[in-house]
């Protein structure tokens, strides 16, 4: 057996990093242009011009150009146009770099974690709690241990439907959606009752600064240190899955559990360990967010992070890096949504559709192949997502 | 050749990096059986999957019963009268016979409502025309493999196919159900009716065939008339060496008990005990091999012996410790190896590498892993020495083994579970769907692996594996252990009484 000399190993491992991103990028691309159309078609100016495509064709094209790139130019601007645009966009990856790891590691074990976002909330009130009920505490070890609170509250959290799976069989997907009303409905209460600050509004009681994860930049950047952590996080998150022996369990489960049986792997042992980690990671998304941004907790506060990391681990296939390159594209838009409502009068909703269409398309990657003539590789990567149902 | 009504002309097929059907000539005569051998990866599925229209040949003409055909789809293929039974057939368990029979091709009344009576009938006059004993009422389910193909023959000859294609036929039959299959395609070749029989088994193709075609590496390496041909000159060609069809060993030297099995009962997937109350000792250095029809226990048997089934009851030793309630991992570590039936589903990650594959039961320990970090760069050079060892032909060990040849594949099981200090190997059809040069292989290294002082059990369906590697056989029929003799003094009819359960009062 010979060795490959390793600058050919190299140039093989780019070539299918390119090769693996080939489909996403392109989904991508084909989300914006299709956004471009809708963006177009809604436009009433141009809706205008369409009455006299007759008389002067020139201005129906002047009125749709006029109108993207109006859209376009503001999504930029609001996204990457200044260091305060750049930092927005950055604050909001946070959280998605932190859920979508939390459903990419559910997905490697083949579990189907709906619950993310239930187990956010979870983290975020423990962190909270941690953050304003105790106070002179040093503050790196009171922010230590917020986030350690966050962590755990998620991964308990996640761990009920992977025990529930590993001693009962119960699918997961059925299971984690149940604790999603749960844990939506205890915030409420504790946010409204025991949580609830002074006064008239269901807020939580402000964190003590010792507990913040510190900004990154003075004011008005609101970069802070949690960004950083998420991405040790992912870098933890490859390590754990490509270079531990439990990652080595946890694919194994993912890709054939009854060859892992017949190897002597625990499956049981390895869902509930993998819903945990999850779960953990889905609490730090929650923690990252009351410690780093909003300091207080209110109702609603997640705006569904935890489910828009669902299409998050798939457009980033399940790996820590296309995961927060996943999350960085939909930190971007979402912050560039707003200045292009407010600047071009786009509604934020258009880009909720072009995100859909993103995911619709990087899940149905067939159809992305055919569109740009890639030739297929098997379909390895199809069937680790498909995986959690009906087994 | 008389009349041909199948003519292959020049036919290649390449799939990305493989020649798969290599400029492929062959005719098929009518009312003739032509059997083509092969190993596997020859190109014998891919040569048929051309004849029934899932694949289209890349150059070369198709002519049936001399017109140029093109097919696109199997449905081209069945207009033409051609007709195919798959190895792994295509029936619909809940429904009766009928209604199998009648999928896609429904009788009518009235336009909307099913006529199963008028395909009954059909199917009664099918089956009385060629000896094929089926009742059209009973449900798939119920029947037994060799009844079951018979449905799918009876399909083809309702959809009034000439042409039938039988992808290894024999591999699920028990040696009475083949005698029986070989009556009936006899009798539908002498109706007029051609067939082409795929086996990569010798003696099946010398027994049945009017001509044998051998395909190697994708290219026909010649057509041979049975009368003319042997065992070895067929393997010759199959193989492009001579190949050894016994195995050879010293006589065995049984030393001390290595595993005991007490009075052990366990439950088949219905929850019906399908193991009942066996018992059964296999020696260090010693082969013991459970000769049976497939079905009768010996999976579940081999499936509580290695901790997957929970036993309903009964003892299970090794090394005179009791590890009845013991896990898999557990028994793993004490020195249990493990070949199981299906290689793919239990035995291998298919996404997977070689490499990860190797240490797929024991990547957590020490040199494979040091306190919970895999050591990837030992487990890469500790996979190329074994896939040197055990001969995995691959381009590199980081291939995923989905890209290996079913050989190759269970050579990666057997380099895992040889390449461990193992005390028993219990393995389930080890050789199953492999070709004459892989099974020799893995033949010889379970001997040496008993040469070694390991005990080894295994179960195989094929009378002549149990002939050729076992020392000592025990025959299971209905979960028990019907029979035990010495390999000396077996053979093919003394096994197949037994297998059938001649050995049981009633």
């Amino acid at each position: 057996m010979s060795v490959e000399p390793q600058g050919k190993q190299e140039q093989q491992w780019v070539v299918e990093m390119l090769s693996r991103s080939a489909v996403p990028l392109l989904a991508v691309l084909t989300g914006l242009l299709l956004g471009a159309v809708i963006v177009i078609v809604t436009d009433q100016k141009v809706i205008d011009a369409w009455a006299q495509v007759t008389s002067s064709p020139g201005a129906l094209f002047a009125a749709m150009w006029a109108s993207i790139s109006q859209a376009y130019q503001a999504l930029f601007a609001g996204a990457l146009g200044s260091p305060y645009a750049i930092s927005e966009s950055l604050v909001a990856a946070t959280p998605y770099v932190f859920a979508g790891l939390a459903v990419a590691l559910g997905f490697r074990a083949g579990l189907f974690n709906i619950g993310a976002e239930g187990q956010l909330f979870m983290g975020a009130l423990a962190s909270v709690w941690v953050g304003y009920a105790f106070s002179g505490i040093p503050p790196v070890l009171h922010v230590t241990l917020a986030v350690l609170a966050g962590a755990l509250a998620g991964g308990v959290w996640a761990a009920i439907p992977g025990y529930l799976k590993a001693r009962t069989g119960a699918h997961e997907v059925v299971n984690t959606i149940m604790l999603n009303y749960i844990a939506f409905r205890l915030s409420d209460w504790l946010i409204n009752g025991p949580m609830k600050r002074p006064g008239w509004v269901p807020i939580t009681p402000e964190i003590h600064p010792s507990a913040y994860l510190p900004r990154l930049f003075a004011e008005p950047l609101r970069l802070h240190t949690g960004f950083l952590l998420a991405l040790a996080v992912a870098v933890g998150v490859y390590w754990l899955l490509f270079r531990s022996t439990l990652g080595f369990e946890m694919r194994s489960v993912g890709a054939n559990p009854q060859a892992a049986r017949v190897a002597g792997i625990n499956v049981g042992r390895t869902f509930v360990i993998t819903m945990a980690l999850s779960g953990a990671l889905a609490g730090l998304a929650g923690a990252s967010q009351v410690l780093g941004v909003d300091h207080w907790l209110g109702q609603g506060f997640s705006a569904g992070y935890g489910f828009d990391s669902i299409a998050l681990a798939l457009l980033g296939k399940s790996h820590p890096a296309g995961v927060v390159a996943a999350a960085l594209l939909f930190g971007v838009l979402r912050s560039g949504a707003t200045r292009m409502q407010s600047a071009a009068g786009i509604p934020i909703d258009i880009i909720t559709v072009i995100q859909a269409l993103v995911i619709a398309f990087v899940a149905a990657e067939a159809l992305v192949r055919g569109l740009y003539r890639l030739r297929s590789q098997g379909k390895a990567s199809a069937e680790l997502f498909t995986r959690g149902w009906g087994r | 050749m008389k009349e041909p009504v199948l003519e292959l002309r020049q036919v290649v097929k390449r799939f990305p990096g493989v020649l798969a059907n290599d400029h492929i000539d062959l005719g098929l005569g009518k009312g003739e059986i032509l059997a083509i051998l092969g190993e596997n990866g020859a190109g014998k599925t891919t040569l048929m999957n051309i004849l029934y229209g899932l694949l289209t040949p890349d150059s070369g003409t198709i002519r049936v019963r001399g017109e140029p055909v093109r097919f696109t789809s199997p449905a081209d293929a069945i207009n033409l009268g051609i007709g195919m039974v798959h190895q792994h057939f295509m029936l619909v368990p809940v429904m009766t016979v009928t209604e199998n029979v009648m999928l896609g091709r429904e009788e009518v009344r009235n336009r909307y409502f099913l006529d199963r009576a008028k395909a009954a009938a059909q199917i009664r006059t099918i089956s009385e025309k060629y000896g094929l004993a089926v009742d059209p009422d009973a449900l798939i389910q119920d029947l037994p493999v060799g009844i079951q193909q018979r449905v799918e023959i009876i399909k083809l000859l309702y959809r009034q196919a000439d042409i039938l294609i039988l992808d290894e036929p024999t591999a699920v039959l028990t040696p009475q159900e083949v005698k029986e299959l070989f009556v009936i395609l006899k009798s539908l070749a002498a109706a007029g009716h051609s067939l082409i029989f795929i086996t990569h088994k010798l003696k099946e193709a010398l027994e049945l065939a009017d001509r044998i075609t051998v395909l190697r590496r994708g290219r026909v390496v010649g057509t041979v008339l049975p009368a003319e041909a042997s065992e070895a000159k067929l393997a010759e060609m199959m193989v492009g060496r001579e190949v050894e069809l016994v195995v050879d060993k010293a006589p065995a030297q049984p030393a001390e008990p290595v595993l005991q099995v007490e009075d052990l009962w366990v439950a088949g997937e219905q929850g019906r005990p399908v193991v009942r109350g066996v018992s059964l000792t296999v020696r260090a250095g010693e082969i013991v091999g459970i000769a049976g029809v497939q079905g009768n226990g010996q999976t579940e048997l081999m499936e509580a012996l290695v901790g997957l089934r929970a036993p309903l009851s009964g003892k299970i030793s090794f090394l005179g410790q009791d590890v009845t309630g013991y896990p898999p991992r557990k028994r793993i570590e004490m020195g249990v190896g493990y070949v199981p039936e299906d290689r793919q589903r239990d035995g291998l990650i298919l996404p997977f590498s070689i490499e990860d594959n190797l240490v797929l039961n024991t990547y957590y320990q020490p040199p494979a892993a040091q306190r919970g970090w895999l050591n990837r760069q030992t487990i890469r050079e500790r996979a190329e020495k074994m896939s040197e060892m055990f001969d995995i032909r691959a381009g590199s060990v980081l291939a995923p083994v989905s890209s290996l040849s079913g050989g190759n594949q269970q050579k990666v099981i057997m380099a895992r579970e040889l390449s461990r200090p193992i005390r028993v190997l219990l393995a389930l059809q080890p050789t199953r769907g492999l070709d004459v040069g892989s099974i020799e292989y893995i033949h010889q290294r379970i001997v040496q692996a008993r040469d070694a002082g390991c005990a080894v059990l295994f179960v195989s369906t094929e009378l002549d594996e149990i002939l050729a590697l076992a020392d000592r056989i025990l025959v299971f029929f209905r979960g028990k252990a019907v029979g035990e003799l010495l390999a000396a003094e077996a053979d093919r009819e003394k096994l197949g009484l037994l297998m059938a359960g001649a050995g049981v009062a009633a």
